[in-house]
């Protein structure tokens, strides 16, 4: 069995509530940070760690907090991510439901680290039920000495409020979430300045996934060597791996960073292998926005060797033969689904959460989801297959947030490995309607290159 | 859309206000708009949906122009600009719960309640929409019920003809 650090007891009875928490050693954290260790120790021991975003982005922690700027007389802010809304990842929602004070004592130590003195949990207003648990959650921790003025007999002192957001994917992009948070539309600012020089209400500002603030937990326990030690390479630690789509048993899995991909899918300590007996045509290892790609390619690298779920691993080959390990929204596709169907629903949903701000954006999701719609519904042109590349490109790096990308990727990698499934679709218009392109070649295993030995030839 | 002369002035009661001043009191002094998102999921939750007279009473409230409550509400999508029924059935319809048969659902929602996307059912109770990603990816098909936003995960026909009559049957 692999090592857990943030659900080793999640199966514990009443482990959501602070009594139950703290029996299993919950809050040792907080605890170890506030009476042993000075702010800048809580950050050298992430900074050890090698701990990563676990939102997508996967940019070092440590040296985020690092990049805070300290003004006197300025207060600081910690603001919590909970704005789960990427395609195909359910993790955070499933921490704070059945784990609640893991992402609280997190968010202690973390804002203890920072020198914060009010916190803020941006939670998108979808979750409601887990918005009160959380409230819940603080209320107990607050009743327990854990939050509040002079927490556990220290100097240090925490306000710590919950947010609920409108409902938009956009609020996830941190300067968006900032923007919400004041009370405004969700539209992403320009930067610089970075929000660790004028973030919230134009002060120093850290923004971090739920996922990045409950592993700080485990981290302070142990010590960031520990946990660097877990994993491969610049991948340390677990991550939180959301499971979807045509699988034995999709679920929230936390995995050791560098964990076989074939093993993930099919071992029953995982998902247990495709439903229904069918066969793997494709994955979106990451969430939606990062590139498709077909079951061969998932499973090993185009040289032959096996592909792990790491950062490194699975952006080996660059996005010609390679993906992104994301926000770890690991979606499988059985060889009855439809590659172009399910493009333009991605691109239907960019459209949709385009925060209409920078032009090529706004209308580029919208012709990417035209142009697809006419695709799947059997009235494309061979010419729409090369407009839909002319757009994404157009789209790609030209915006200030990463939407744009998120929008482009899927589209150039669905075109790049399943070109043949779209030119079936302009071909046989009628035929398309009624059935599916099938598994093809996309799960023709990769043979490994053999050496080949200077002495026969 | 309801004409803006057609919608009805509110009143927002006391506890109502009360529960208003407690969250403008998570921010710093001045900064009362953040409270604007919080408020207005409240406003929903009282009077089903968030008319332009009872936005133009929260500008009142946060001391902010009608306008800043507006550009909010319309671009969020969880804010009701026009009355919807009693029960919202908001189905997400993105990829991976289309995976395994959200697109059925929804159409089997359209059949059952025999009203479109949008619309309201004859008797005021239902309205259904189809949203985009819940974050519930590995249950699906799921849908949400607000204004506490319940959720009912892994959806099969049987299971969604079975919630539309218990809701009936509560009032």
């Amino acid at each position: 069995m692999a090592r857990k650090l943030l659900l080793e007891h999640i199966n514990v009875p009443g482990i959501n509530t602070l009594e139950v928490y703290r029996q299993k050693g919950g809050y040792r954290a907080v605890e170890k940070a506030l009476k042993t260790l000075t702010p800048d120790e809580v950050v050298e021991e992430v900074k050890k760690s090698g701990l990563r975003g676990r939102g997508g982005a996967g940019f070092p922690t440590g040296m985020k907090w690092s990049f805070l700027a300290k003004p006197e007389g300025v207060p600081r802010y910690l603001v919590c991510n909970a704005d789960e809304s990427e395609p195909g990842t359910f993790k955070d929602r499933y921490l704070m439901t059945y784990i609640p004070h893991a992402l609280i004592e997190g968010m202690i130590v973390a804002s203890y680290a920072l020198g914060a003195n009010t916190s803020y949990i941006y939670v998108r207003g979808e979750m409601m039920p887990q918005i009160r648990i959380l409230e819940k959650a603080i209320a107990e921790a607050k009743a327990a000495g854990l939050l509040g003025q002079k927490i556990l007999g220290t100097d240090y002192s925490l306000e710590l409020y919950v947010q609920p957001g409108g409902g938009a994917y956009i609020c996830g992009e941190e300067t968006a979430l900032l923007e919400s948070l004041e009370g405004k539309r969700g539209n992403p600012r320009i930067k610089p300045p970075f929000p660790a020089i004028a973030g919230l209400y134009g002060c120093p500002t850290v923004v971090n996934n739920v996922e990045s603030i409950a592993a700080v937990v485990p981290i302070i326990n142990d010590g960031g060597d520990e946990y660097a030690k877990i994993g491969i390479g610049r991948s340390t630690g677990t991550k939180l791996i959301s499971a979807s789509g045509n699988l034995v048993k999709p679920g929230v899995y936390e995995i050791e960073l560098g964990l076989p991909v074939e093993e993930f899918i099919y071992s029953d300590e995982y998902c247990g292998g495709i439903a229904n007996g069918k066969r793997l045509k494709a994955t979106v290892a990451g969430g939606s926005s990062v590139p498709i790609l077909p079951a061969n390619l998932t499973l090993k690298y185009a040289n032959g060797e096996p592909r792990s779920m790491s950062y490194e691993s699975l952006s080996e080959g660059g996005f010609a033969t390679g993906t992104m390990l994301g926000s770890g929204g690991f979606i499988a596709f059985d060889e009855d689904q439809c590659i172009v169907r399910n493009t333009w629903n991605f691109s239907r949903f960019y459209h949709h959460e385009s925060c209409g701000q920078c032009s090529p954006c706004r209308e580029g999701t919208g012709w990417l989801e035209k142009i697809l719609h006419k695709i799947e519904y059997g009235h494309g042109t061979m010419d729409d297959i090369d407009l839909l590349w002319d757009v994404q490109r157009k789209i790609e790096g030209n915006t200030i947030c990463p939407l744009g990308d998120a929008a482009a990727w899927p589209v150039a990698s669905a075109i790049r490995h399943f070109r043949e499934e779209f030119e079936w679709h302009i071909k046989e218009p009628v035929k398309s309607q009624q059935q599916n392109y099938g598994i093809a070649n996309y799960a023709v295993p990769i043979e490994k290159a053999v050496e080949v030995k200077q002495d026969n030839l | 859309m309801l004409r803006v002369e057609e919608q009805q002035p509110v009143e927002f009661s006391s506890a109502l206000i009360s529960q208003f001043d407690e969250i403008v009191n998570r921010y710093p002094a001045g900064r009362q708009k953040s409270a604007l998102l919080p408020i207005l999921h409240l406003v929903q939750a009282e009077f089903g949906w968030t008319s332009v007279p009872a936005m133009d009473k929260v500008a009142e409230y946060l001391q902010i122009q009608p306008i800043e409550v507006y550009e909010v509400a319309s671009f969020y999508t969880m804010y009701f600009l026009e009355p919807k029924g009693k029960y919202v059935l908001e189905v997400c319809r993105t990829g991976p719960c289309c995976l395994v048969g959200a697109e059925k659902i929804m159409d089997h929602i359209e059949q059952k309640l025999g009203v479109k996307e949008g619309q309201v059912t004859e008797d005021g109770l239902f309205s259904w929409r189809g949203v985009e990603c819940l974050a519930a990816c590995g249950f699906g098909p799921v849908l949400q019920i607000g204004p506490e936003y319940t959720f009912y995960e892994n959806l099969t026909e049987q299971s969604v003809d079975q919630l539309i009559d218990d809701l009936k049957n509560k009032i």
